[in-house]
């Protein structure tokens, strides 16, 4: 028979088999082949003399193949160096049936883990806030200890640096509001009521969304990515050895300056939405800049500018809640910053969005 | 095996090699010695292509790296095995999917190949068969190392690059690795480039070795060559019992 890595000669039940060529990792496959068309016999003598090459899939290759031949003749191996024998040697009793992935879970026990995943995420959220809390009653104890600077540093990161982004969020929603209801007033003859359109939807819902909506993306999801990767890198466990308390130290500071700062990015939002509306008044419906101002100072009261405002700090706390809570959730591997970092913007998100429904139900039963 | 010759390399303006050379032979165990910053993983993270030397020229089993293709690069990478001074090994997969990960990727092997295979590497390096289904951090230090080393081997490679195998291992642990690399090379007949910084490893297992000191080689050889320069450097490293025992029982006092 005509192979590569193999020849043999069959008189009598008696099976002359030469191994030949190389054995290794981007052979074992082919050569896998040429040995299960072997022919049966009783008396085998193998001979490795001609072998040009091996390596361990060489070897463990010959170790399978050897035992499923004993089975059902005598095997002779002859012609092997002191190289290949100390191979066999060490891999003969090497244990290569037991699985090297995790079984498989059936459906039921797939359910059972993920209820039990879910279980304990609620139950570590409490704890995180039980934890939140305590940090919060140490902090007003010792309100000198308050970490000023750390909190100066995250409302540079995630307030100030966030103004342009979020102000040209804004201006374009506030373009868009104007433009879509400025072609339905026009019908009605209705033009300067655009300016109500506007300031109200803008101050009362539209700029505090926005601006939380932005926010839970940019900074929700550097806090998961920070806390995540000291995690990781076991800072965080170095922190608690020295006694730093990373609520007080990472989670307090984070969630105090985003309530600082969304609220400000929100008066900022407000005014750029206005200018959007006003601009889109001009170009469409020939509104000047004064007239559009005039109007404005009549029909926005300060309450719907007040109730936007209300909503800042109550998003902010959710976002940087989420978000530290989701990084201190991170395991000790990669992927699960990303899972977490992405968990966390997607909490985040619905948060402000389940919120707002919230407080427009409220604001609307209060008939504000 | 390995030829450097003349490498410089700057990071800005800092000059970690001027004129780096060293020469080594196939099937031996040749060290890399040097004090911590001197550009011993720099030079070794050159040698793997990770990075490259602002100047000089580097080959590796005949190919040198400067005019490399794409296509021959690739194949080169599968002849070595690379140990990561902080073992690297992939956080979210378990070690025998490390261990596996290059298999599946260049192989044809059967899974029931592959699986013999990764338990074999895991024998090799004497790790228990059930340490396969863990994940890197649920392992000790030592075991990140053997683990690290058996994922080096998986594809039967020619040459092994060590960067600082035994350190952080107890004095026990540090002997076995030894040992392991010396049966392997034994077994497998690779080539073995080690960073150490290790005076027993180097007096044990370590064929020939360089000395990086002053930004270039300033001792190039045996141990017994290694000893009789007279760079402050060299001096300093083995000014000790160690080496004093080594001199006496060598009768070079
Ligand atoms: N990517 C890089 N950019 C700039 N400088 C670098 C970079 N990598 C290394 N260096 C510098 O090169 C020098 C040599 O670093 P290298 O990691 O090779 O040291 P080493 O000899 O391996 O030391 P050790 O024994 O501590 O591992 C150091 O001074 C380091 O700061
Ligand atoms: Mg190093």
């Amino acid at each position: 028979m005509k192979c590569i890595f193999l020849t043999y000669t069959i008189t009598n039940d008696r099976l002359a088999l030469h191994s030949q060529g190389e054995w290794r990792l981007h052979t074992v496959r082919q050569v896998a082949q040429e040995l299960e068309h072997l022919p049966r016999a009783s008396d085998i003598t193998w001979d490795f003399s001609g072998l040009e090459g091996f390596d361990s899939a060489g070897v463990l290759l010959f170790i399978d193949t050897l035992k499923r031949l004993e089975e059902g003749a005598t095997v002779h191996i002859v012609g092997y160096t002191p190289q290949q024998e100390a191979m066999y040697q060490l891999l003969h009793q090497t244990d290569t049936t037991s699985p090297i992935e995790p079984p498989r879970e059936g459906v039921v026990m797939r359910m059972g883990v993920e209820g039990v995943a879910l279980y304990q995420l609620w139950r570590d959220f409490f704890t995180f806030l039980g934890h939140l809390v305590m940090a919060w009653v140490q902090t007003l104890r010792h309100p000198r200890n308050f970490r000023f600077k750390e909190i100066v540093y995250h409302i540079h990161r995630s307030g100030l640096n966030a103004l342009l982004i979020t102000g040209l969020s804004a201006f374009l929603v506030g373009l868009v509001i104007a433009y879509q209801s400025g072609v339905q007033l026009e019908k009605f003859g209705a033009d300067l009521f655009i300016v109500d359109t506007v300031g109200i939807s803008i101050t009362r819902e539209l700029a505090p969304m926005i601006t939380a909506i932005v926010i839970a993306g940019r900074s929700g999801s550097a806090y998961t990515a920070e806390i995540g990767a000291m995690k990781i890198t076991e800072e965080i466990a170095a922190m608690r050895t020295m006694g730093f308390d990373p609520y007080y130290f990472l989670v307090i500071p984070r969630i105090v300056a985003l309530m600082v700062a969304l609220p400000l990015l929100i008066f900022f939002a407000d005014m750029m939405g206005i200018v959007g509306g006003m601009v889109a008044s001009k170009l469409q419906l020939g509104i000047s800049m004064g007239q559009f101002v005039d109007r404005l100072s009549e029909v926005l009261e300060v309450k719907h500018y007040l109730l936007g405002m209300i909503k800042g700090p109550v998003f902010a706390f959710l976002i940087a809640m989420i978000g530290c809570f989701r990084g201190l959730q991170v395991a000790h591997n990669t992927e699960s910053i990303g899972l977490h970092t992405t968990a966390s913007v997607v909490n985040g998100i619905f948060l402000v969005i389940a919120f707002d429904a919230l407080f427009s139900v409220l604001y609307t039963e209060l008939g504000l | 095996m390995i030829r450097v010759e003349g490498v410089v390399t700057r990071f800005g303006s800092r000059v970690i090699h001027d004129g780096v050379s060293l020469h080594i032979k196939r099937g031996e165990i040749y060290g890399i010695l040097g004090e911590s910053g001197s550009g011993k993983s720099v030079l070794m993270k050159e040698m793997i292509m990770l990075l490259a030397p602002t100047a000089g020229r580097i080959a590796i089993l005949g190919t040198p790296l400067e005019t490399i293709g794409v296509t021959e690069a690739q194949a080169l990478r599968r002849k070595w095995g690379v140990l990561f001074q902080f073992g690297a090994l992939f956080s979210s997969l378990t070690i025998a999917q490390n261990i596996e990960v290059q298999l599946k990727e260049y192989t044809n092997l059967t899974r029931k190949m592959r699986q013999a295979l990764v338990h074999s590497k895991l024998t090799m390096v004497g790790l228990d068969a059930s340490v396969g289904l863990l994940y890197p951090s649920q392992l000790s230090g030592g075991m990140v190392k053997r683990a690290a080393l058996a994922r080096a081997l998986a594809m039967e490679p020619e040459l092994l690059f060590l960067d600082e195998p035994t350190s952080g291992l107890d004095p026990i642990g540090a002997r076995n690795f030894d040992a392991l690399i010396v049966e392997l090379r034994a077994l497998l007949g690779v080539t073995v480039v080690v960073i150490t910084h290790d005076l027993d490893s180097v007096f044990t297992i370590v064929d020939r070795m360089s000395v990086l000191a002053d930004k270039r080689v300033v001792a190039e050889g045996s141990i017994d060559e290694i000893l009789t320069s007279t760079h402050p450097f060299v001096e300093e490293f083995f000014k000790n019992e160690y080496t004093q025992k080594y001199r006496e029982e060598h009768h070079h006092v």
